[in-house]
Formats: C-alpha cells, sequence, structure tokens
C-alpha cells in the first residue's frame, strides 16, 4: 500500500460526506415539495407532466396503490424494453445497422434494467442500435432509479406521519392528517428524476466529456493500426474498428443511478466511458452521493438529522473498512506471479500489486475502490475485472453485495434495505432495554417483524439455493471455466449479484446460457420486487401507528453505541448467512495460496 | 402459602420434560421443533449405521462411525429434553400454588337466602350452583362459598387462602371493604352477600388458571421475537441444506475427500439456530409472571404484564401512595390579641372526642407544645358536637361554670370557608390575619382548621400531610427509568402543588373527579403514552379501565376489581414501581439471551467449518483457531456446549437480567457487552474446555 494509495480512499470517503449534507437537504426539500432554485426551470415541467398525464399532486396513496403503481410501471418497463430491442432494426439512429436481439437475450435486459440490477449479457457495441441505448437503456437507468428512490420516500413517510386516537379512541386522524397515505408513486418519481438526477446527469456528463469521453451519432470509426497483426486465423489485420456514440450521456446516469450497464461491453475500464483519472473518481462519486446523501435526506424528513447520520456513519465505516482490506489484499500481489519474474513491488514506475485485469491509469488503488464502491452500491460498473482479484480481494466485493446491498446501497433501495436491519438492531437492543421496541416513535410489533424477517429471508434463500443448484447441475457446471474454489466463487458471485440488483460480473463464469439467463432472471425479480413489496407494506403498517414520545427510557439510535450494534447487526446477519459458502470459495482459495 | 419441596417440583419438572417431547407440543416452538426433528434422524442414522459396522459394509453402510453419530444423536435429545425441563421448571412453581389454590376451592353448602336480608328464609344448596345474583349468608367459621359482594353486615374474615397474609380484614356493607371472595373464611359476626361470579369464574379460579399458566396465550413482544427466531431458522436451515451440494461440487472439482454427512450438518444446524433463546423463551415468560406471583401480584393477562415494562406516565394517588394516610397538626397560628395557648387549648377541647387522626394529632400537639391536658378539668357537662355534612364543622359546648360569663362556652373549628361564614353570621368581623394565616397554610400544601370560640375567629391549625419517607428518591428513580409520575388527589391545586413539589412527582391532577382522571389518562394515551394507575374504590373502576396497566388492591370494590388487569394482593400502592421492574426485566432477558444465542454461532463457525469439510479442503485447518483435536471432537465439543449452555442459563431466564434505573443508553452499553460480547468469548472457552476433557477421557 502507499501513501498516495491511502490519500486517494480517505479523499474518496471525505469528499462523499461533505457531498451528503447539501445534496440531502436539496432532496428533502424536493420530497417535501418545497421551493428549491431549480422551480423557476423545473415547475412548469413537472406542471406540465401532471396535466399530461391526469395525476392530481395531492392524491394520497395507501401502501398497496403506491405498490400497484410501482409494480404496473416496471412491468410497463419490461414490455417496452423489450419490444425496443425487437424491433430495432426497423427504427432509426441504427448506424451500425443491427438486427433485433434475441428473443430470451431481450427479456434478460429488459428485466435487467427495469430491476435496477444492469447484469448485461450482450456486448453494447455489437448489439444495441443507438435508439435502444438512449430511449431504452438509458430511460431505465433513470426511471428504475428513481423508482427505489419513490419507494424509500414513501417507507420514509410511512415513518414520519402518524395517527393518533381521538379522545373517543376512535382513530381518528391526528397530527399526521393523512390518513393511511404514504404519497403518490408518480409524484415522487416524476420529482426524482426531474429534480434529482436528470440534473446531476448533465452535470456529470459535462464533466465526463470534457475530459474526452465520447458522445456522438456518427457510425463507428476505421483505424489503421500502427502496426499491423495477425488475427486467429492467421491473416494480417491493418486496421481496427472503433466504436462511438452517445456514450457519455449514459454513463453519467449508468453511475448515478447505481445501474451500472456499460455503453460498451469493457464497462467503465473503457476509455470512451471514463478517460482519465478524474472522470473514474467522478463516476465513483457519482454513484455513492445520492445513496449517501439520502441518509441526511431521511434525517431531515423525520425532524432528527442525527438518525441519518447516525446510519451514514454505519455505511462508511463499513464502507471504509472493506475499501483497504480489498486494496491491502491487491496490494499484496499474487505469490503466483513470484515464478515468473514479476516485480510486484511499488516505485514511481510501478504501481506494484497484482495489476492482471486492472488498468495502468487507475492502478491498485482505484481499482480496488471502485470494485468495492460499485458492489456495495448496487452499481456493477466495473473499471478493473474482479475474476483477477486476489481471492481475499475478490471476497471484499463478493461480501459487500452479501450484505445486502445496504452500505449505500441502490439509490433509494439501499436505504430501505438498511432500515430493515435497524428495525431488527431496534428490536434486539431495544428487549435489551427493557421496552417494548421503537424506531422514531414507532413500536416495532409482530407484523413489523414478520415484514422484517421475510426481507432478511429472502436474499440469502434465492442467492444459496441457485447456487447449491448450479454446483450440481449439468447445465450448471458446464459453464465454469475455472474448476475448483476458484470456479465456486464464480458461480456464487453471479447469483448474489443478481440476486442483490448488482449486475456486476465476476467473470470466468459463461454466463450467457439459457441455464444462467433463466435463474439469473428470476433472482433479479425476486430481489427487486419481493424486496420493495414487503417494504411498503412495512411502510403502510408503521404509518398507521401513533408516535410515542421520546423520554430516558427510550433507546437512543444516534448514539456511537447504536451504530456499533447496528454494523454488528449488519455483519452478523450477512455474515452468519454466507460464511460457510465464503470458506469453500474465496477463503479456501486464499489458505492455498500459501 | 404452602408450596411443595423444592425437590418435588424437580421431579415434576423431569418428568414433564420427556412428557412435552410430544410433537404436538414441540411445533409450538419452531426453533426447538427443528432441534426434535435432527435428533429423531441422527438417531435414524445411528440405527442404519450400526447393523453395517457389525456386518461390514455390504448392508446400507452407515456415513460416519456409529459412536460419533450416537454421541451427535445423544446431545441433541439432551438438547431438547434441556430447553423442555427449562419450561417444565418454570412452571412447577405455579402448578404448586395452584394445588394450594385449589384445596380452598372447595365445594361447601351454602346458606342461600330467599331474600337479601339476615332474617329470610335458607336453603342449603351447594356452592355450585349458586348463580350471579343470588344471596347468601355466612356466619363466623364459614367458608364463603362464591365471590360477592357485602350487603348487610360486618364481619372479620380471614383472606390468607388468597393473598397468603393470615391477620384478618374487616368486611362490610357500601364503601371500598364490600367485595368477598370464595373460599375466604369468615372469622367473626356474619355477612349477606350477592353473588357477582357464576361458578367456574370467580377470583380463585381465575388466579388458578393464570398461575398454572392454562391460559397462557403469547405476548405481542415473545410473538414478535418468536417470528424472528423462525426467520434466523429458516435462514440456517438453507444454509446447510445447501451446504451438501456445495461440499459435493468441492469433492469432485478438488478431487480429493467425501461430502460433508448428514450428521454433521444436523449437527451444524441445531449449533446455528438460536437454540439457547428458542429453547429458554417460554420459560422467560412464565418466569416473568411468576416474579409477580411472588410479589402477591395477579396478573389477569400476561399482556398487561409486557406493556407495565413500557409504561410511560404513573398515576398514583396521593393519600397512601406518596402521604401518609392522614394529615396532622403541626402548628397554632393565633391571630389579633389571642395567645397561641388559648388557641391551643380551645383546639384540644374541641378535638377531645375527634377520633380521627386529625383530631387526635391536634391533641397531642397541644399537649407537646403546651403540656396541655385537656381531660384534666374532667369532661363532665361537655357537649361535644359531631361534625355532619350539614354543618360540616365540629366542637365542644362547655358548661357555663367553666365559662368566664354566665352562659356556656361555644368552640367550633372547620374548614375555612365553613368557619368565616359561621364567624360573619354570629356578627363578628374576620379578622384579616385569619385569611391570611389560611392563605399561606394552602400556598404550601397544608389544611387550614379555623378555631373560633363564640363565634369569634381565634386561629388557625395548620394541619400537614407527612410524605413518605424515601418517596422522593424512588420518583427520581423513575425520571431516570424515563417514566414520569402523576399524583391524583382530591385536594385544591395550591396543596396539590405543594406536596407534588415536596413528593418530587413531575406532575399533579388536584380536584380529582373520575371524569378529570378518565379524561387525563385519555390525554396522555393521545399523545401516544402508557398509562398505568392503581385504585380500589369504585370511583377509579372507569379509569382502571381506560388506564393501560391497572391494578387494583385486592381490598377493593368488586367494579375496581373486574376493571383492572392485575391484582395487588397486598395491597400496597408503591408496588406499581416493582410491577413495571418485572415487565422490563421480561423483556430485557429476552432480548439479552437472542443477542447471548447469535453471538454464540461466530465461534460454532470455528469449530465445524474446519471440521466439516477436513478430507475436502485440508487448509481450511487454518480456520481451526482454537486448535481443536479432531474433527469429530471439533463438532461434538460444539453441540455439547450448546447443550449445556441452555442448562447454565436456566437460573438466568428463570431469575431475569436484573433491571437497574440508569437509561436505556447505559443499559444497552452493559447488556451489550455481557451478553454480545460475552455471547462471542465464551463458547471459545466453553467449546475448548469440552474439546479438551473429550481428549482426556478418550471419547475422541
Amino acid at each position: 500500500m502507499t501513501i498516495i494509495g491511502i490519500l486517494q480512499i480517505v479523499l474518496f470517503v471525505v469528499v462523499l460526506v461533505a457531498l451528503a449534507k447539501p445534496l440531502g437537504a436539496y432532496m428533502a426539500r424536493v420530497y417535501q415539495g418545497e421551493k428549491t432554485s431549480l422551480d423557476p426551470a423545473l415547475k412548469p415541467v413537472e406542471k406540465f407532466l401532471y396535466r399530461l398525464f391526469g395525476t392530481r399532486e395531492t392524491d394520497e396513496m395507501d401502501w398497496k396503490t403506491y405498490a400497484v403503481a410501482a409494480l404496473l410501471f416496471s412491468a410497463a418497463g419490461v414490455l417496452f424494453l423489450y419490444a425496443l430491442q425487437r424491433v430495432q432494426g426497423f427504427l432509426p439512429l441504427n448506424p451500425q445497422a443491427f438486427g433485433a436481439v434475441s428473443p430470451d437475450s431481450s427479456f434478460n435486459t429488459a428485466t435487467s434494467f427495469v430491476t435496477n440490477t444492469n447484469w448485461q449479457g450482450y456486448a453494447g457495441e455489437t448489439t444495441m442500435s443507438y435508439l435502444t441505448q438512449m430511449l431504452g437503456m438509458t430511460v431505465q437507468n433513470f426511471v428504475s432509479a428513481a423508482t427505489g428512490m419513490a419507494i424509500l420516500i414513501a417507507f420514509i413517510r410511512g415513518l414520519t406521519r402518524h395517527q393518533s386516537p381521538s379522545p373517543s379512541g376512535r382513530g381518528v386522524r391526528g397530527e399526521g392528517h393523512r390518513g393511511e397515505g404514504l404519497g403518490n408513486f408518480w409524484v415522487d418519481l416524476t420529482r426524482s428524476t426531474l429534480y434529482i438526477l436528470l440534473p446531476l446527469a448533465i452535470l456529470v456528463s459535462l464533466v465526463n466529456i470534457s475530459q474526452g469521453a465520447m458522445q456522438n451519432l456518427t457510425a463507428y470509426q476505421t483505424a489503421n493500426l500502427l502496426q499491423p497483426t495477425t488475427d486467429s486465423n492467421g491473416a494480417v489485420v491493418t486496421t481496427q474498428t472503433i466504436a462511438v456514440g452517445p456514450a457519455a450521456s449514459q454513463v453519467a446516469i449508468k453511475h448515478l443511478g447505481t445501474n451500472g450497464g456499460g455503453f460498451f461491453n469493457a464497462n467503465a475500464a473503457h476509455p470512451f466511458e471514463s478517460p482519465t483519472p478524474l472522470t473514474d473518481f467522478v463516476l465513483i462519486l457519482a454513484e455513492s452521493v445520492i445513496a449517501a446523501a439520502l441518509c441526511y435526506t431521511f434525517g431531515k424528513m423525520v425532524g432528527d438529522t442525527r438518525q441519518g447520520w447516525a446510519i451514514l456513519a454505519a455505511m462508511v465505516i463499513l464502507l471504509t473498512t472493506f475499501m483497504f482490506v480489498a486494496y491491502w489484499a491487491e496490494a499484496n500481489g499474487n505469490p503466483a506471479f513470484a515464478q515468473f519474474g514479476i516485480d510486484q513491488t511499488a516505485s514511481d514506475a510501478n504501481p506494484g500489486g497484482n495489476m492482471e485485469g486492472k488498468e495502468v491509469r487507475f492502478g491498485i488503488a482505484r481499482s480496488a475502490l471502485f470494485a468495492t464502491a460499485t458492489t456495495a452500491t448496487s452499481t456493477g460498473a466495473v473499471n478493473s475485472m474482479h475474476d483477477s482479484y486476489m481471492p481475499l480481494g475478490g471476497f471484499v466485493p463478493l461480501f459487500m453485495m452479501q450484505l445486502g446491498e445496504v452500505v449505500l446501497g441502490g439509490v433509494g433501495s439501499g436505504l430501505y434495505g438498511m432500515l430493515v436491519f435497524v428495525i431488527i438492531a431496534v428490536f434486539i437492543a431495544g428487549l435489551m432495554v427493557g421496552r417494548t421496541p421503537e424506531y422514531l416513535g414507532k413500536k416495532i410489533e409482530p407484523f413489523e417483524i414478520k415484514m422484517a424477517a421475510l426481507l432478511i429471508l429472502i436474499m440469502p434463500l434465492t442467492v444459496l439455493g441457485m447456487t447449491a443448484f448450479a454446483v450440481v447441475h449439468p447445465d450448471g457446471l458446464q459453464s465454469i471455466f475455472n474448476p475448483g474454489a476458484h470456479g465456486f466463487s464464480e458461480v456464487l458471485y453471479a447469483f448474489t449479484s443478481q440476486g442483490n440488483n448488482n449486475g456486476s460480473a465476476f467473470g470466468g463464469l459463461g454466463a450467457n446460457t439459457f441455464f444462467y439467463n433463466i435463474l439469473g432472471g428470476i433472482a433479479m425479480l425476486i430481489s427487486r420486487f419481493w424486496l420493495a413489496v414487503p417494504t411498503l407494506a412495512l411502510a403502510g403498517s408503521l404509518v398507521k401507528k401513533k408516535q410515542v414520545p421520546e423520554s430516558a427510557g427510550t433507546l437512543p439510535t444516534y448514539s456511537p453505541l447504536f451504530i456499533g450494534w447496528l454494523i454488528a447487526v449488519v455483519l452478523i446477519v450477512g455474515a452468519l448467512n454466507f460464511l460457510p459458502a465464503l470458506a469453500l470459495g474465496p477463503v479456501v482459495e486464499q489458505l492455498m495460496m500459501k | 402459602m404452602k408450596t411443595q419441596s423444592q425437590s418435588q417440583i424437580y421431579q415434576r419438572a423431569l418428568f414433564d420434560s420427556f412428557r412435552k417431547l410430544d410433537p404436538r407440543w414441540m411445533a409450538r416452538n419452531p426453533v426447538m421443533f427443528v432441534v426434535e426433528i435432527g435428533s429423531v434422524l441422527t438417531t435414524l442414522l445411528l440405527i442404519q449405521a450400526v447393523p453395517s459396522s457389525l456386518l461390514g459394509t455390504g448392508f446400507g453402510a452407515g456415513q460416519e462411525n456409529p459412536a460419533f453419530i450416537g454421541a451427535i444423536a445423544l446431545w441433541l435429545w439432551f438438547t431438547v429434553l434441556f430447553a423442555n425441563f427449562s419450561e417444565a421448571l418454570a412452571e412447577g412453581r405455579g402448578k404448586a400454588q395452584a394445588d394450594s389454590l385449589r384445596a380452598a376451592r372447595q365445594d361447601t353448602q351454602a346458606k342461600k337466602l330467599a331474600a337479601p336480608t339476615r332474617d329470610a328464609k335458607i336453603s342449603l344448596t351447594p356452592s355450585s350452583d349458586l348463580r350471579q345474583g343470588d344471596v347468601y349468608l355466612v356466619e363466623a367459621g364459614d367458608v364463603l362459598p362464591a365471590d360477592g359482594e357485602v350487603i348487610a353486615g360486618v364481619a372479620s374474615v380471614n383472606e390468607s387462602a388468597v393473598t397468603g397474609e393470615s391477620a384478618p380484614v374487616i368486611r362490610e356493607a357500601g364503601g371500598d371493604r364490600s367485595a368477598v371472595t370464595g373460599g375466604t373464611l369468615i372469622l367473626s359476626d356474619w355477612l349477606v352477600v350477592r353473588v357477582t361470579a357464576n361458578p367456574g369464574e370467580g377470583f380463585l379460579e381465575r388466579m388458578i388458571a393464570m398461575v398454572e399458566g392454562a391460559k397462557r396465550q403469547k405476548t405481542p413482544n415473545e410473538i414478535a421475537l418468536n417470528i424472528l427466531l423462525a426467520a434466523f431458522t429458516i435462514i440456517f436451515l438453507i444454509v446447510c441444506i445447501t451446504l451438501l451440494p456445495y461440499s459435493i461440487y468441492a469433492v469432485n472439482a478438488n478431487g480429493a475427500g467425501t461430502p460433508v454427512t448428514i450428521t454433521v450438518l444436523v449437527a451444524l444446524l441445531v449449533c446455528l439456530i438460536p437454540t439457547t433463546i428458542g429453547g429458554l423463551l417460554p420459560a422467560i415468560g412464565i418466569a416473568g409472571m411468576d416474579r409477580l406471583i411472588r410479589r402477591n401480584v395477579i396478573a389477569l393477562s400476561g399482556r398487561a404484564v409486557e406493556a407495565a415494562g413500557d409504561v410511560d406516565v404513573l398515576l398514583l394517588d396521593k393519600t397512601g401512595t406518596i402521604t401518609l394516610g392522614n394529615r396532622q397538626a403541626v402548628e397554632f397560628i393565633a391571630v389579633g390579641n389571642v395567645q397561641e395557648r388559648e388557641l391551643a387549648q380551645a383546639a384540644q377541647l374541641s378535638s377531645l372526642a375527634d377520633e380521627t387522626p386529625e383530631g387526635r394529632s391536634i391533641v397531642v400537639l397541644a399537649k407537646e407544645k403546651y403540656n396541655l391536658r385537656g381531660r384534666d378539668g374532667g369532661a363532665e357537662g361537655m357537649t361535644f358536637i359531631e361534625f355532619t355534612a350539614q354543618t360540616r364543622m365540629s366542637g365542644v359546648n362547655l358548661p357555663p361554670n367553666r365559662g368566664k360569663r354566665g352562659g356556656g362556652i361555644e368552640i367550633r373549628k372547620g374548614a375555612p370557608d365553613t368557619m368565616i361564614q359561621y364567624i360573619a353570621s354570629s356578627g363578628n368581623n374576620v379578622p384579616t390575619e385569619l385569611n391570611a394565616a389560611v392563605e399561606r397554610i394552602a400556598k404550601n400544601g397544608g389544611t387550614p382548621l379555623v378555631v373560633a370560640q363564640d363565634g369569634k375567629g381565634l386561629g388557625v391549625i395548620h394541619l400537614k400531610d407527612i410524605v413518605k419517607g424515601g418517596i422522593k428518591d424512588r420518583f427520581a428513580h423513575l425520571r431516570k427509568m424515563g417514566i414520569k409520575t402523576v399524583m391524583i388527589t382530591g385536594d385544591n391545586p395550591l396543596t396539590a402543588a405543594a406536596i407534588a413539589a415536596e413528593a418530587g412527582v413531575d406532575d399533579f391532577l388536584a380536584q380529582a373527579t373520575p371524569e378529570t382522571k378518565l379524561t387525563l389518562i385519555r390525554g396522555y394515551q393521545t399523545g401516544g403514552r402508557l398509562v398505568a394507575m392503581t385504585g380500589d374504590g369504585t370511583n377509579d373502576a372507569p379509569a382502571l379501565a381506560q388506564a393501560d396497566v391497572a391494578v387494583a388492591m385486592n381490598t377493593g370494590t368488586q367494579p375496581a376489581r373486574e376493571a383492572a388487569n392485575m391484582i395487588d394482593l397486598d395491597s400496597n400502592p408503591t408496588k406499581l414501581i416493582e410491577i413495571v421492574e418485572i415487565g422490563k426485566q421480561l423483556l430485557m432477558t429476552r432480548g439479552a439471551l437472542t443477542t447471548f444465542s447469535i453471538s454464540n454461532d461466530v465461534a460454532k463457525y470455528f469449530a465445524i467449518i474446519p471440521a466439516a469439510f477436513a478430507t475436502t479442503y485440508p487448509a481450511l485447518q487454518a480456520l481451526n483457531i482454537l486448535g481443536l483435536a479432531t474433527p469429530a471432537s471439533a463438532i461434538l465439543s460444539a453441540v455439547i456446549f450448546n447443550a449445556l449452555v441452555i442448562i447454565a442459563l436456566i437460573p438466568l431466564a428463570l431469575r431475569g437480567v436484573p433491571y437497574r434505573a440508569v437509561g436505556a443508553a447505559q443499559l444497552l452499553r452493559d447488556n451489550l457487552l455481557i451478553y454480545g460480547v460475552g455471547g462471542l468469548i465464551a463458547p471459545f472457552i466453553g467449546i475448548k474446555i469440552i474439546d479438551m476433557l473429550l481428549v482426556a477421557l478418550r471419547l475422541a
């Protein structure tokens, strides 16, 4: 590890935390319908959209209506994206004249983008027309992220709004005054997109373009090779086709919305997606900043910013710790390289450590930083190949996902996932201080625990179950290119990634088969919607509760002790489920290297 | 109360722990049910393995050495039995108590009356035939045949069958002492009682049902915890089931070793699922109720015990709870040119016949201060005027020979408003000093009594409420627990405020009526608070019914007892504070053992994972940080530790985690340190010791 490397990680954490408050405060204003500085430009657009679709801003939805709206919207997204891929050959903006994408791949991709997973079974530059990229992928990058944010905001309203019984005890609406309403899905969706994602995407795109990222609509370019080469048939090759297109605009939202589906197959390692170390830094920041700032928004909306800071602190402590674990593992280098006489010591001319599968313009620290951030947030973009990491280095991205995508996590979904862990932490801690557990004044009772239990149950069930099926099924085994513990890690990684809506691939696994596409597709759907619906049900139950005033007997949910307890709960619930599987994958592989 | 000997309780619990192996019973507890299935499964594997080891490999080859499977199966059965034993033991105490209660509930011949008067016609009827509304007569030596309300007569009753207190209590018609309980014994005189409960629904029956836990329903927090534990169990079930395919893959890919056996997977599963808390959970709940019973409080619902831990607001009656039952004279304030001694003498004379504690305290004060002895002069000729609701004052008329003038002397004392009217109607001016004194006393929380002689105001007696010693500390204690105390009193606001300040309560309700009490409780509840209160009178009943935790005094009236969800057999109003602590203890014990149980898993992983895959991946031996001797000893040690820890924690489950009023933050820190960090470390030590013992005894 080098000083510069350590400083890069520290700098990232400092900038991330510094941005959380201003952006978080702005988002709180947006969701609470207060005035913002962007109102002059955006208010008319917003009003126009509501008029166009006949949405009334004041219409409140209960949890069921909200869930149905979110599900219908997503279903429509899947159908549209599927259809678009199937008919792209007849549509304009297709300079390379790509034909229809195959039905199973179209379905997989549509599901993947709508669920905010962005697992890619295809290579962008050889499959998708510009229109499909812009109208399909980019649009879903916006709205799948906005859907996650909307559900989070509904959940927060469940915590903040409350009812109090009238003196006659008939349960008349109290100060919350909105009955069982959690807000309006269409309004939350529109505001998330218009006021938050769009302005930030424009900003990040411009930074990226200024550094040389690709943004055009022209056909692919042909360049003469400086040094002719031969192809696999022995024929001499003198030219190269260079894929171009409207990449920068898609890349910005791909990170901001924690989507991660690359415009090009090489994703953020491709110089046209992320040309310089600066853009690399901006993209890591982009994928983390909204999730981090939403913690502040949460604190603001519940009327106690300490609550938001506490959750952010737990996330940042976990994130930073694992960034250093990954960095340390990679910087130590690969003992297997020693026999080839490869120098792995860091110097001015050598980044040092295990550089296999990493970009020289990013180096060890930045790759470890990116790998940890992209899996901690549910982005799944890559700037280096995780399959080539040291077993322990590869363990970090795997583990970050297995924690349930709650360390920052997806925009919206990460925080609502974390709040479920908070509810479990509060439940056990609350019992330990001798009171019916309560969070932000809402009592945690059997129904809440039932939903929370469901939410922590589904993910390990999906991931472990599907991995087990794949490692004994011939179709599953067929795609494993590296048998042994590493091959096991690859399968585990594939289902962990899809079962947590991350979308990053470990590689080394031929995942583009019928077997993996179907299982993976199911995993993505379960992970997104089976979690969103119980989350909204939880909000629907919380909103109906009275608010218990705070007293000396109330468990403080912002103290350093509670932050530590929350981290322990996240780690123990995450680690205990996956420890045996990890022992048979990265752990034993690392142990066998010595 | 007569209880069975300790060994009898243990014997019965031991027997019950086998009886509870019935799967229909076990299914109520998902965690232990899984352990029982695991026990059955390993037992079957043992049966399969034994013949194959005897006959050689050909027939139904066992997956493991039969001795190993047998040891695992045995300890899994122990795990289930230990858990059952804890529950049976907790129930045992209640059962013993129920037996002695049952002995009191004997069928007797009741003297049923045709009409609600003592001289009505008597017909002898079995007590089981008495119905609500019937009227019966009991006389000295009878056992009361049914619960009821006294409608005529006064008698002393021995209620020790219910309360354990053998000193007799007075029961009489009207007022707050009219409720009688079936099964108690009348010692003197007679009572005419109207039956209030049908057979089988009486207080004694309900009490038996409660202490036996027969009708025990799971409380909301217990249900929530059970759901969470079930979820953990399902997760670990998946973890262990999927481990088999993973292991098969590893064996094939690595070309070494054999797949993990079912026995090892079952052992791992039982170690991982939260058996410690799962096994002890029922015992914790029963023991919580039992702790109440031992403090002579009968909870009529388990929910109320749990709610007691959540209470935010305590409503406490001033009289009897905060202050000693009666006020005492502390000062004489003479007005005008009247001497204090003169006032004291008049006050003493007027109180000679006043047998109320207040009256007696006036006599005593006058004697102490001025050495006056009212009776020296003899009481001949004095006419005492008793307090009546009409005149609202009392006093004495002295015969002429003791007066200075020809006529007799008329001394009166009473509440200021009445007395001022009396003075004014006698044509005298009310001295301004008198008004000032009255006001000063009232402001300080005292009760002024004005004394007048022949229609002229002499001065004021200062009666003071005496706040109980140590009560202020208790309220400070409650404040630290986050509980607000509210004093309820019929006094005027000035008096109430002064006593409230002296006693250190957070708030008070003055001039309380049933309506204002009800409004107050609803107000707090609307604000999301949980309210607890005690009461005994019929006029407390509406408020008791509204409160979340309502404790009625056993001496209270039937309506109050009906409205409450707990009954304090000692009739001690400060008991509420202990009830709150028991409620908190109940929740804390569950939380602490859950944390302990889950933190234990870390060590168990380190023991079992390297052992389970020893043949396939010898490199995993690096995780055997405890240096356990062999794979078999490692797995067996973890299973044995898991079973023994249940036994080791039974005393804690029954006693409860101690509660201290230190605020939530510190409680959490302490409990996390003990049960969280302790739960991480303890199994490392325990498993290592067991492993060393197994090696030393050559069992592994």
